[in-house]
């Protein structure tokens, strides 16, 4: 719907059209509307967004700023700015080394994982999967699936099993072996359900008793997801030491960005993006192409 | 999960209270605040845009509400006009005259189709129908296992084949007929609305088994972008219902708002938690409570309207106090108490009922019966009762169905009444320093009587006997003599 670049294209027309005296004009009211819509429609949020144009505004005015190309370029460097200074390694020290992916249901967590685990994997005795769900239906059918596609370990419990010693299991299993990284799934979950949020922590603790070192807790979060992803992270991220986030299907027309208040408010740096069904489809996180991105059309 | 209102709309609320009349700067300002919330929301700005001017033209239109300050009004018509577009029509289902009934389920990844698919089926089941289900996900792994795992906890069939969803949703319908199934619930994968080849799939799989009811499922947390999604679903398959899911998390489900505004079709289930009975349908007023994220307000103005007129109250107040209290007044002050509900639950009202009042002393049928006989005078009468004459009583007895005589009756008991509102005007009592009731607005409840117990005046047997009451009956009317000291002025 609203696209930044085709309507700041068609301002700019409409400039060249007056001419060059028009530049010199103060950029009027409707760029900053503009502006404004542009950020709510990719899911800034609407107080972000307005204290985005305000110091916008400011800059604009300070460094006298009259076109709009500059304009834009302050107002992408300002979003690249909150974005930036974040360690977007994935720790894997440990033997073995423990990954625990965590949200809300149906944001991608079991998918991420088989790519992760393609990513990961350097030979069969690499990776061990770890099917901590244990509650959702043919849950571990489908994490067996990206085990067989990855080929790596999987290590299962019946349905209905206590995640925590699945996961626990896994990381006997792998040290035992020799194999030096456990990637864990766990049921989606509201962070509206007190006892499945307590379970999750109970998951952390029990994962870190035995040979395992949990040192990466991957937040994963859809990217249509609308303002309710901040309450979402700060949830997780009390429940758990949530150390990153996966942000998932940004091959689709939404732009994702609830992260910026994600970043801006809880310091969690987006590790890794998703964008598609498929097992090569996980990206490391790229400030530059993600701004970028916001200013595009997505057809 | 209600927000509590916003700083802003407080202070505008405080600084709107006081104003008699809206002006349309007033309407911009509560619905300036009203667009944050809706963002807030996650509605998508389009769609509030539009939504606002839908509201100013209610607001403009709709008749001043005595009890509500023109700041609640404006939410009043913010809330009615969500309650509206999200709820104006409901689906009912009717099945088709040759079975099966198809239902097709389309949505993003993720959103819930799979697990709605399996509360479909068991919601077709409690409605005395025999559904099947179709497994055609066969893009995520295990989709269909967990379609396969989900309906054996509900004993109904899945169908699905390896191969292409289209062959599959096909040949799952002549199995559907072949079973003597007469509903098909055809799960399928979630998929981009911006990726082309699967919305092309989509729509031939749609093609093939000419579905009576395409579902839009829709996850309640979705942002801005929600609108263009469905835009884009619809406008491939021709939405005819939707499914809002995760409700049970604490999203203000506004993309519901936005989805609903550009598909104009119903949302006809509400899907509250991951267990399969965790489905209902769909209530608008809830969700517009949600999305607007005012819950405090909506009760507040709730209240208000079920209350005492104030307003009225007031006028009356002040009438009595001049010794202008007629028959109309008491004509209005019957049907107040009759408003609020059984006379049972007046004891609830009354801040201080006196000593010795059963509840169950109160008829109400004296009420009504009052009532029809003051509803058959004429406006003369009612403000000069003294013109009631002898044919006059006969024609007023006639037209409420009672005699003469109860007529009589009322005109006396009216008098004394009136004799007896006047009193506190002469007394001796002391002038109580206390607050003008003009200025109190308690929610829910009359504010210009408080009648405490303290300095009490004997009611006549007349009253009593109007309310059908027995025994000593005290109400305490110093605050009016306070109020005519202190001239009240009408707010």
């Amino acid at each position: 719907m609203v696209n930044l670049s085709s309507k700041l294209s068609n301002t700019r027309k409409k400039f060249s059209l007056f001419g060059k005296s028009a530049l010199s004009r103060s950029l009027d009211d409707s760029i900053w509307q503009e502006i404004e819509e542009t950020l709510i429609s990719a899911d800034l949020g609407v107080r972000p967004s307005l204290q985005i144009v305000e110091s916008l505004k400011e800059k604009a005015k300070g460094e006298n700023i009259t076109t709009l190309d500059e304009l834009t370029e302050i107002l992408k460097n300002q979003l690249k700015a909150t974005l930036s200074g974040f360690e977007l390694s994935l720790d894997l020290d440990g033997n073995p080394a423990v990954w625990l992916l965590v949200g809300t249901n149906g944001v991608g967590k079991t998918t991420t994982i088989g790519k992760l685990a393609h990513r990961s994997q350097s030979g069969q005795n690499s990776v061990v999967l770890a099917a901590g769900d244990t509650f959702r239906a043919a849950a571990s059918e489908q994490l067996e699936f990206w085990a067989q596609q990855a080929e790596v370990h999987i290590v299962k419990g019946a349905e209905g099993a206590d995640p925590s010693s699945v996961i626990f299991d896994a990381t006997e299993y792998a040290h035992a072996r020799g194999i030096p990284l456990v990637i864990a799934d766990t049921a989606g979950r509201l962070h509206t359900k007190k006892n499945l949020m307590e379970e999750l922590s109970k998951i952390q603790r029990v994962a870190g008793k035995g040979p395992g070192t949990v040192n990466e807790i991957l937040l994963v979060i859809d990217s249509t997801t609308g303002q309710n992803g901040l309450v979402q992270a700060s949830q997780f991220a009390e429940a758990v030491d949530v150390t990153g986030i996966i942000l998932t299907k940004l091959d689709g027309s939404s732009r994702g960005g609830i992260i910026f208040a994600i970043q801006e408010q809880l310091g969690i740096p987006i590790k890794l993006v998703g964008i598609g069904e498929g097992i090569e489809d996980l990206v490391p996180f790229d400030v530059g192409s993600f701004v970028d991105a916001l200013f595009e059309t997505k057809q | 999960m209600f927000e509590i209102l916003s700083d802003s709309l407080s202070s505008i609320f405080g600084r709107l209270r006081s104003k008699g009349r809206l002006t349309e700067g007033d309407i911009d300002e509560v619905l300036g605040e009203v667009r944050v919330a809706l963002l807030e929301a996650d509605v998508n700005l389009e769609v509030v845009k539009e939504f606002q001017l839908a509201v100013k033209q209610r607001c403009m239109e709709s008749e001043i509400h005595k009890a509500l300050n023109p700041a609640q009004q404006v939410i009043k018509c913010v809330n009615d006009q969500l309650v509206d577009v999200l709820g104006g029509d409901t689906i009912s289902f009717s099945y088709a005259a040759k079975p099966p009934t198809v239902v097709l389920l389309a949505g993003l990844q993720g959103v819930g189709k799979t697990t709605t698919a399996a509360k479909l089926a068991r919601w077709f089941k409690s409605q005395g129908r025999n559904p099947i289900l179709i497994g055609a996900d066969l893009q995520r792994p295990a989709a269909v296992e967990q379609l396969r795992t989900l309906a054996t906890s509900i004993d109904v069939p899945v169908f699905s084949n390896p191969g292409n969803p289209v062959e599959t949703a096909k040949a799952g319908l002549a199995e559907a007929s072949r079973l003597g199934r007469d509903v098909v619930i055809c799960d399928t994968a979630g998929r981009l609305n911006v990726d082309e080849e699967m919305m092309d799939e989509i729509r031939q799989i749609s093609d093939s088994i000419s579905p009576h009811y395409t579902l839009f499922v829709i996850d309640s947390m979705a942002g801005q972008d929600a609108v263009n999604v469905a835009e884009a679903f619809h406008e491939r398959l021709e939405i005819d219902a939707m499914i809002l899911t995760k409700l049970d998390g604490d999203s203000r489900g506004g993309a519901a708002l936005s989805a609903k505004s550009v598909v104009g079709k119903p949302i006809a289930f509400a899907s509250t938690g991951e267990n399969l009975e965790d489905f209902e349908l769909f209530h608008p007023d809830r969700l517009s409570n949600r999305i607007l994220g005012m819950g405090d307000v909506l009760t507040l103005i709730e209240k208000a309207e079920e209350a005492f007129d104030v307003d009225e109250a007031e006028k009356t107040a002040v009438r009595i106090m001049e010794g202008q209290f007629t028959l109309d007044d008491f004509l209005e002050q019957m049907q107040q108490l009759k408003k609020m509900g059984p006379l049972q639950n007046l004891v609830d009202m009354m801040p201080n009922l006196p000593q010795g009042v059963d509840s169950s002393d109160i008829d109400d049928k004296n009420l009504v019966r009052l009532e029809a006989i003051i509803q058959s005078m004429t406006a003369d009468e009612r403000a000069n009762p003294v013109i009631i004459d002898g044919s006059r009583r006969g024609r007023i007895a006639k037209g409420s169905g009672t005699s003469a005589q109860e007529v009589s009756q009322l005109l006396k008991q009216f008098k004394e009444i009136k004799k007896m509102m006047k009193g506190p005007k002469k007394s001796n009592k002391k002038q109580r320093n206390k607050k003008k009731s003009g200025g109190r607005k308690k929610q829910g409840r009359t504010t210009s009587r408080n009648l405490k117990g303290k300095d009490a005046l004997e009611i006549p047997k007349e009253l009593e006997k109007l309310v059908g009451g027995a025994g000593d009956q005290q109400f305490d009317l110093s605050e009016f003599g306070t109020l005519t000291e202190n001239k009240t002025t009408e707010s």
